[in-house]
């Protein structure tokens, strides 16, 4: 068993030095469509997204993140809405809750070094559960930050959902947000999980987490890479905060276009 | 009736020669939709004439198709086999007043499942089956709900009070023994594990009897396809279950391509392949993540958690997507990919190979490893021939079979590769199969960006009205043979979706696994079938 153990010290290091620097790597994140101006002679007509993700007013662009679906058909050669994907994967933001002060606030205060996570699959199509598998595993290791995910909802500070929520998962949701201390927050990973995605709102499956949940922190994409759900991590005990996107109207948006 | 019979579409009656039991008439319809034969019989006939099938012309189970007609049920039994021809289907037709159609179960034990999905979903009787009742739906839906009938509402919430307080779902324990207890596992796991639940009812150390629960994570995927235009419920069908789009949609196009009589040029064809072999790679090396984590082996679960990371950025690198999603539309691929990338995502696909072949090399040697699943999780090859199991579960028990050289699509049939089988039936052989078939995929890779054809990857779709139809269209995905049923109306929009999947099919057979041997094993021998929820539960 020794062989195992050289094995792994042969490898080294694989992890990335994300948060410190940007993870240069290709294929870390698949980028998503950047809302802006409309460049050149394009028509706006042609905007065929099937999730209605993208809207054009006064000549702008914009895309709402919670309904992107990544289907490619705004980037050519099927469309040719954008040119290319924009680089990138600090995609979370911050829910903003009218005039109540965010639970999440205490989760950052108390837990900025260590952060227990619960993980309930509400139904998801497996991708955004295997992004989230990667975390533990060497590449992400999200350990080294301090995040650790826990078996039981009693010990953990961060409920993270992933899927619509299904008519059958909403009692173990609710039961498992229940039973979970103050402070507490909610992490909702992935397209599903934001506004049901192309499985919902219908009979069978919920319009994503917010439904009945309070979400503190949302992580767009499907599914959202695993640098950016750490990215979502670190906005919820405090040590990132949401950045606008200089080309795009900024994060959340495209929710006022709804 | 023998094979050449069925082929020629001037007969329009069977000779004497029906199978034994049944009472006719037997016609046989126009072939459509990739079958090679369609036959329609009375539905008092289906029974004998599936047995007939399976026991005497060596056919398989593939799945039961449930139409909604105006005044009458549709129900399509699709057989399989690999024999060279194409799949069989046996129509018959129930009136609704009737509501019943008589059960194969107890003759094929692979056709439970479907039957109680039917009996579920559509509210259709199959008479004679043991287990009718509460299977997709949990008791919070009020008794009598019919979501797939065509007068269901399937765009509002339908249970709106939201969460009910408490489950009432209580199976009998059977297990009477002093001491016997149910111990429950589930939905929500410990880890990232998909929503599932189980009761293992134990006295002790073993567990005597597995009862799951699934459909948790049920979307109603079926029913939110209908009425929705082909390309959108491509979306559907290539997002139910993540970890194997890309064979999802595959199977999905090649309905689409056959209603609309399209096909993909050769280059798309030869990519596709080499797409889904990637697919299966990358699927493979997770699964030998999963069994290596559960074992508790953590360098060996990192080692090869690398390799899976490495697999993931290289499909993002080469098609934009980690998981391979947007790339599959009916009549080719979204986009196409210069040779050189192609061959550079060959060489990528080998040195991972490499990587992975040296792990195995020290599993094999590990044998603290081995103990946890050398004769652990075994199925026999009668149990897996019995429920129809499929994919590398199937394959480690003896039962060969694979999509690929059974119906061959694509241009599979023009590569060099063989399907791995193993006879034992227990964990390590369904690793060992794992370690093979990623062999093969990498195989499969190389020889398809050799020999690319040139040209287009679109066959761009004649504009106006497509041809209405239904026909069935088939991959053999990662984790074994998934079919989809489609119909679509003139305007290219979806009648009726029907998906079969592997994990379906194959949960049905995995308390065979597990009963029998001990706690600890449990979590080993899941890792081993390494299922999907989101697959099985649509």
């Amino acid at each position: 068993m020794s062989g195992w153990v050289l094995k792994g010290l042969k490898t080294g290091i694989r992890t990335t030095l994300y948060p410190k620097v940007e993870e240069p790597a290709p294929g870390v994140s698949p980028g998503r469509p950047e809302g802006g101006g409309i460049a050149g002679n394009k028509k706006p007509a042609a905007v065929a997204c099937p999730v209605a993700a993208i809207t054009v007013h006064n000549k702008r662009v914009s895309v709402d993140y919670d309904k992107c679906i990544h289907c490619a058909r705004c980037l050519p050669p099927a469309g040719a809405i954008f040119d290319k994907p924009a680089a990138g994967y600090e995609w979370a933001y911050k829910v903003p809750r009218d005039g109540v002060a965010a639970g999440g606030a205490g989760v950052a205060k108390t837990c900025s070094h260590s952060l227990h996570i619960k993980v309930v699959d509400g139904g998801a199509c497996n991708a955004c559960l295997s992004e989230v598998s990667q975390l533990t595993k060497p590449c992400y290791d999200m350990h080294r930050l301090g995040f650790f995910i826990t078996p039981t909802p009693r010990d953990a500070d961060l409920l993270l959902v992933v899927g619509p929520v299904t008519e059958h998962m909403k009692l173990p949701l609710k039961k498992a947000f229940e039973a979970m201390p103050e402070p507490k927050a909610v992490m909702a990973v992935g397209t599903c999980a934001l506004s049901g995605g192309i499985f919902g709102p219908g009979f069978a499956a919920g319009g994503g987490v917010r439904e009945f949940l309070p979400v503190d922190i949302a992580v767009p994409g499907c599914p959202p890479p695993p640098l950016a759900i750490i990215h979502g991590l670190l906005m919820a005990v405090g040590r990132k905060e949401s950045v606008p996107s200089s080309t795009s109207p900024g994060p959340g948006s495209g929710r006022e276009a709804k | 009736m023998k094979k050449t019979t069925c082929k020629s579409s001037s007969m329009k009656e069977l000779p004497e020669d029906l199978p034994p039991g049944c009472r006719g008439p037997v016609t046989v319809t126009a072939v459509a939709g990739r079958f090679s034969c369609c036959m329609e019989a009375s539905a008092a006939d289906i029974p004998p004439i599936c047995n007939w099938l399976t026991t005497r012309q060596g056919y398989r189970f593939a799945s039961i198709v449930i139409e909604e007609m105006p005044a009458e049920w549709l129900a399509h039994y699709i057989f399989y086999s690999d024999n060279g021809q194409g799949p069989v289907s046996i129509s018959a037709r129930v009136d609704k007043a009737d509501n019943a159609l008589p059960s194969i179960s107890h003759l094929i034990h692979a056709a439970d499942w479907h039957e109680r999905e039917m009996e579920d979903l559509f509210g259709l009787v199959f008479e004679g089956h043991p287990r009718l009742g509460e299977f997709v739906l949990h008791e919070e839906w009020p008794e009598g709900t019919n979501p797939m009938k065509k007068d269901f509402d399937a765009t509002v919430p339908y249970i709106d009070q939201g969460p009910s307080s408490s489950c009432s779902w209580h199976p009998p324990a059977l297990v009477s023994e002093s001491g016997a207890f149910m111990m429950p596992i589930g939905p929500v796991f410990s880890g990232f594990a998909e929503s599932a639940h189980f009761l293992l009812e134990t006295v002790g150390e073993d567990i005597i009897r597995m009862i799951p629960r699934f459909f948790y994570k049920y979307r109603g995927v079926e029913k939110t396809a209908e009425g929705l235009p082909a390309d959108r419920a491509l979306l559907l069908a290539e997002r139910f279950s993540g970890t194997s789009a890309f064979a999802h949609s595959l199977a999905f196009c090649h309905a689409v391509e056959e209603i609309w009589g399209t096909r993909a040029p050769r280059r798309a064809v030869a990519l596709r392949v080499m797409l889904a072999e990637l697919e299966r790679f990358r699927h493979h090396v997770a699964a030998i993540e999963g069994i290596c984590s559960s074992t508790g082996l953590v360098v060996a679960a990192s080692q090869v958690g690398i390799l899976e990371e490495d697999i993931l950025r290289l499909s993002c690198k080469f098609a934009g997507h980690r998981y391979l999603f947007g790339l599959n539309v009916p009549g080719g691929l979204q986009r196409d990919f210069s040779d050189s990338e192609c061959l550079e995502l060959a060489g990528a696909v080998k040195e991972i190979f490499v990587k992975l072949q040296d792990l195995e090399k020290r599993l094999r040697f590990s044998s603290s490893f081995l103990d946890r699943l050398e004769e652990v999780g075994t199925v026999s090859t009668e149990d897996a021939v019995d429920y129809g199991l499929v994919g590398p579960v199937a394959r480690a028990s003896g039962v060969s079979g694979d999509l690929r050289t059974c119906l061959p699509y694509g241009d599979y049939g023009s590569f060099e590769f063989s399907v791995p089988v193993e006879k034992e039936g227990d964990g390590y052989a369904r690793l060992r199969i794992l370690f093979q078939e990623a062999e093969q995929s990498n195989n499969i890779i190389s020889q398809a960006v050799s020999s690319l054809p040139g040209g287009g990857v679109l066959q761009p779709l004649s504009p106006g009205a497509r041809p209405a139809g239904a026909a069935l269209g088939w991959a053999e995905t990662p984790l074994g043979a998934t079919f989809h049923w489609v119909r679509l109306e003139e305007d290219g929009r979806v009648a009726r979706y029907r998906l079969t999947t592997p994990s379906f099919t194959n949960w049905h057979g995995f308390h065979l696994s597990v009963e029998g041997f001990a706690f600890q094993d449990f979590p080993i021998i899941l890792a081993t079938f390494g299922l999907s929820n989101a697959e099985c539960d649509r």
